[in-house]
């Protein structure tokens, strides 16, 4: 395949395919066709019983009383103090069964956390991550990609809502109509075993063919995402952030009742907020990165980048970062400091790229 | 043949090429491949003063931010103003973008750096191509 490997949390990575163009080339693919990813390194917990719901409530800032069968909701798990042990992707599987999808570097801190937190409840958990061989087909010739493989009747399944079908010969095989890149698209649950797997990969990067499938890497799925402002683990959200500093507000269900974190979440509502997370766009020459910091127009630090690359879709400089609300305003000018030198950029709306419409929604977006 | 030879390299994969006292200075194949899709160069005005395996400005591709470490030591003559605008030239021909043109200060010292050959065998050590 001629993957350039990379360690992420453990992992070891594709973080781009050289021979597929690279990560410019690989996200214009999901941006305008199709990218196939590999993401088994995302993790899978199962809660099932008469208990199930109630758990997942419990520990879970969505609704999922809210939930159909069959439907999904992006959510996260907070601790006490009502900053984030992880944002998940919940899916109601059954009346009594959900599937809670974790990320990868918090995978045993997830499900530690999950199995200790719902030991009260009348539901089974199970670690189901080494299970599954989890393959993300984006963008939006996705639809025609997967539908050449499967005999499930995508145009039935709208966005995030899960179904199951014959995928690559392969029965009974979960397909959810969700991602991580702001585009429409599938993400396919098959046993992990390598042989299977990797006849899947082969078969799904073949089918994709007449559409100009690429393979993409994390190095694009990062760009992606960041277009969209999707956030990401120890970036825009960690153990040390809020759920409405990190604007995902319309996620967070306070009226559904109590759930861990509840407290200090509506305390961190009413002392109001000291500082939020916003789109910056470089103004002048430069990249803002991780980490880098952010200055006001005299050079005091008032905040940092949490995620900041080129967005090769809008051709922009780009970044998120933390700054005091005062900051925030559409249009507002701060700097980032980049080797030592101020460097120009304003405050922008966000996300920075929002697919066209079409008939689906529902997008697991942080809040405008 | 990625790497002429008549250029002299740097473990730290930028190339120089020596004409009497002056010298251009690159980054290597192997560099821009490894990058990826290059996207911005940092380089120093001319008249700056640069020092052998100390740096001297920075590229930056989609995904990572490196150091430039300047081979030789001298003073810049001239910087690339291309690569303001067309930074992705780097990635269609590594050996013939230049970056900088130094005015050496000691021509000899070039000599203590790896020879195309020696290049060639340390990247396929680093597990490049």
């Amino acid at each position: 395949m001629g993957a350039k490997m990379v360690s992420f949390n453990g992992w070891d990575m594709p973080v781009e395919y050289p021979s597929w163009g690279g990560i410019v080339a690989e996200h214009m693919a999901v941006r305008n066709g199709v990218g196939i990813f590999d993401v088994s390194h995302m993790g899978d917990i199962r809660l099932a019983g008469p208990g199930a719901q109630a758990a997942v409530q419990h520990i879970t800032i969505n609704d999922v009383s809210r939930l159909a069968v069959g439907q999904a909701q992006y959510s996260a798990m907070l601790y006490p103090q009502g900053t984030f042990v992880d944002d998940v992707i919940v899916h109601r599987l059954g009346e009594d069964e959900y599937l809670i999808v974790i990320n990868a570097g918090t995978r045993e801190k997830d499900f530690n956390w999950v199995r200790e937190n719902t030991r009260g409840f009348d539901c089974k958990v199970e670690h189901l991550s080494d299970d599954f061989t989890q393959i993300a087909i984006q963008g939006p010739r996705g639809v025609d990609l997967l539908q050449k493989l499967t005999d499930a009747d995508l145009s039935a399944v709208k966005f995030y809502w899960v179904t199951r079908g014959t995928v690559c010969g392969l029965k009974n095989i979960l397909i959810a109509r969700t991602g991580y890149t702001g585009e429409d698209g599938f993400e396919i649950y098959i046993p992990s075993d390598e042989a299977t797997s990797e006849r899947v990969w082969k078969e799904v990067l073949e089918a994709g063919k007449e559409f100009g499938a690429v393979a993409c890497g994390l190095g694009a799925r990062n760009t992606l995402r960041l277009e969209a402002k999707l956030p990401l683990y120890e970036h825009e959200i960690s153990d040390t952030i809020n759920v409405w500093e990190a604007g995902i507000d319309r996620f967070c269900k306070l009226e559904k009742g109590t759930f861990i974190g509840h407290e200090a979440l509506q305390k961190a509502k009413s002392a109001g907020l000291k500082r939020t997370l916003v789109g910056l766009e470089m103004i002048e020459r430069g990249i803002a990165r991780d980490g880098y910091k952010v200055l006001d127009d005299a050079g005091k630090e008032i905040g940092y980048v949490t995620s900041g690359s080129p967005a090769p879709f809008l051709k922009k400089n780009i970044a998120l970062a933390y700054v005091p609300p005062e900051f925030a305003e559409v249009g507002k000018t701060v700097r980032v400091e980049i080797r030592g030198q101020g460097v120009a950029a304003q405050v922008v709306p966000t996300p920075f790229y929002k697919r066209p419409k079409k008939a689906s929604s529902g997008e697991p977006r942080a809040a405008n | 043949m990625n790497y002429p030879a008549d250029l002299k390299y740097t473990k730290e994969h930028e190339w120089i090429k020596v004409e009497g006292s002056t010298a251009t200075i690159g980054i290597t194949h192997y560099a821009q491949e490894s990058l990826g899709d290059i996207v911005f160069v940092d380089l120093p005005k001319a008249g700056t003063a640069i020092a052998a395996g100390k740096t001297f400005g920075t590229v930056e591709s989609v995904k990572a931010v490196s150091d430039l470490y300047a081979p030789a030591t001298g003073t810049v003559a001239d910087a690339n103003a291309d690569l303001a605008t067309s930074p992705e030239k780097i990635n269609k021909d590594a050996n013939n973008t230049w970056m900088i043109k130094v005015t050496l200060a000691n021509p000899a010292e070039v000599a203590n750096l790896l020879s195309a050959a020696d290049y060639e065998k340390f990247v396929s050590e680093e597990g490049g191509s």
